[in-house]
């Protein structure tokens, strides 16, 4: 497998991937938002439960690619329980990962588990995949009600 | 004058891209139902026109403009030709085959569509055949019926014949699906539209590449075809439409070149096809495709096309073989377009991963969400043929897929 194959799909994405973290309904959601990019038909929806500014509870669905369900499932992951605030900030943090442009803002941790998704700087047609997850979290925690689609993502 | 006799090395080497390599693979390009790559020919021809005889056409009295000008119609003669039109003003240089649909669209429905007039396509179509007609019925209250599919992927004529009725005002199809490569029994489906006194058109962007087209023997009413599909440049397509239909079409887009003259509160338009040609022209781009089709009809077509079968029917028995790809589109005698999907992987990670491998697929909707609604996926991966492949490309692909499976192992 060529390197950039190897770091894209690397074994963690993949076990996301096929054994998605917090996968389901949120039954008591106060907040969800749907994300898909008709082009690909990658599809996330996320259901946060959000309590004094913090993200109590948080869930996924979705249908896709590996890369777009790996990065919903790792961004559930790190989520549960952290400030909106912190959420927002480590979704600005993650967009710039992942175009490969400079980001700080990112404690050691967690950039030790972005990392991973860091691969797709080398696929730049797929970098609207892993960032739908993040794009839709936004919309869910700020109460926007369209669909969002990272489609015209700029690598 | 005798085709040259067909030899895939000589093709392969009349296309300087194939001879490049992708991330340390040579190219294995099968992704030419999305475009196709160019020969020298059209390379030449349009890098000739611009260092040598570019000028605008139609207007200018000058050398160059004349010079421009005749090689433009002499494309144009080429185009009608190809299509086996009776007369050169029936091929209407358009900027690619969605303004083709978009000018019948809006120039041959629009102004006469009544609400609740019927408009029949398939359920295989691409957006491009698609979308103009749903403008029709949001803005017109028109009617789209959509003639179903078997399970081999052929198109149901009995369920086509069913649809139509005194409101047809158009059917609306493909020639060759670009997903399933199914190519509809043209013959018939203008035998029974007519029979209605419902026009037909055909979606050929795909068929025009794949098949010989003789719009005379189809008696169809329309003929839709695209140049960088036909190994042409992008920005030109062809609309071919019955003099009968374009002498009370309402001209198209308003500009220079499709006008008589233009007064203070009157204006009268040109013939023919420039009234629906607004503008200046894509010329080195209709001279390009010009190119294209001289050299392509320079060809043995009917061994190119052999050659093709011969790769498609090799392809899908290899994928056969292997009890975790599904082959969506069997019907009897489709062309060289093969889409299908791999256990357990969505379309995207299958391009990505054999892409490393420099192999070019398609993977997506394929622009006809409503087939791929049909077909229950929201994205298939397409490996599409040209005259070009060889077997050693679809070994690639067979290689490529193996591949895909230990990543996701």
């Amino acid at each position: 497998m060529s390197d950039s194959l190897k770091e894209l799909y690397q074994e963690i994405i993949l076990d996301h991937a096929r054994h998605p973290r917090h996968a389901g309904v949120l039954a008591d959601a106060n907040a969800e938002a749907e994300g898909y990019n008709p082009l690909c038909g990658d599809r996330v929806k996320i259901y946060a439960r959000l309590k004094d500014g913090r993200i109590a509870g948080l869930t996924f669905e979705g249908k896709g690619c590996a890369i777009s369900q790996a990065s919903a499932s790792l961004m559930v992951e790190m989520l549960q329980g952290r400030t909106i605030e912190e959420a927002e900030s480590l979704r600005d943090a993650f967009l710039h990962l992942v175009k490969g442009h400079e980001h700080t803002g990112m404690s050691e941790d967690d950039r030790e588990r972005l990392e991973v998704m860091a691969g797709v700087q080398q696929f730049p047609m797929r970098v609207k995949c892993a960032t739908l997850a993040w794009h839709t979290l936004h919309e869910a925690v700020t109460g926007g009600h369209e669909t969002v689609s990272s489609q015209d993502e700029t690598p | 004058m005798s085709p040259r006799p067909f030899d895939v090395a000589r093709i392969r080497a009349e296309f300087p891209i194939l001879a490049r390599s992708v991330n340390g693979h040579p190219l294995t390009y099968l992704d030419n139902a999305a475009s196709a790559q160019k020969p020298r020919a059209v390379i030449e021809a349009m890098r000739e026109v611009m260092e040598e005889e570019y000028a605008n056409v139609h207007r200018g009295v000058h050398y160059l403009s004349a010079r421009a000008t005749l090689r433009f119609e002499a494309a144009r003669e080429t185009a009608r030709r190809f299509l086996n039109a009776e007369k050169e003003e029936e091929v209407l240089f358009t900027h690619g085959g969605t303004e083709a649909f978009n000018l019948i669209a809006s120039s041959f429905l629009e102004p006469t569509i009544e609400p609740g007039d019927e408009i029949v396509l398939s359920e295989m179509e691409h957006h491009s055949n698609i979308v103009p007609w749903h403008f029709l019925r949001e803005r017109k209250g028109a009617v789209l019926r959509w003639a179903a599919l078997k399970p081999d992927g052929s198109l149901d004529l009995d369920h086509f014949a069913s649809l139509l009725n005194r409101r047809t005002r158009l059917v609306a199809t493909s020639h060759m699906s670009n997903v399933l490569g199914t190519v509809t029994p043209a013959n018939e489906i203008v035998h029974i539209a007519h029979a209605h006194g419902v026009p037909v058109l055909f979606d050929g962007c795909q068929a025009a590449v794949h098949r010989r087209i003789d719009v005379r023997a189809l008696d169809c009413d329309f003929y839709v075809a695209t140049g960088h599909k036909l190994f042409g440049p992008t920005g030109i397509g062809l609309l071919y439409a019955k003099a009968r239909h374009l002498k009370v079409m309402r001209p198209y887009q308003g500009g220079g070149e499709m006008i008589r003259t233009v007064g203070f509160d009157k204006i009268t338009y040109a013939a023919a096809p420039h009234r629906f040609e607004a503008g200046t022209p894509p010329i080195i781009e209709a001279i390009g495709l010009g190119a294209a089709l001289e050299w392509w009809m320079g060809e043995d077509r009917d061994a190119g096309f052999a050659h093709e079968h011969d790769l498609l029917t090799y392809t899908a028995e290899r994928l056969k073989e292997l009890n975790w790809i599904r082959i969506f589109g069997e019907a009897e005698g489709k062309g060289a377009i093969i889409a299908f999907e791999v256990e357990g992987v969505h379309a995207h990670d299958v391009a990505t991963i054999i892409d490393s491998r420099g192999v070019a697929v398609r993977a997506g909707h394929h622009c006809a969400q409503p087939l791929m609604q049909r077909l229950g996926t929201p994205a298939t991966a397409r490996a599409s043929f040209a005259i070009y492949n060889t077997r050693e490309d679809a070994d690639r692909l067979i290689a490529a897929l193996h591949h895909v499976r230990e990543v996701f192992a």
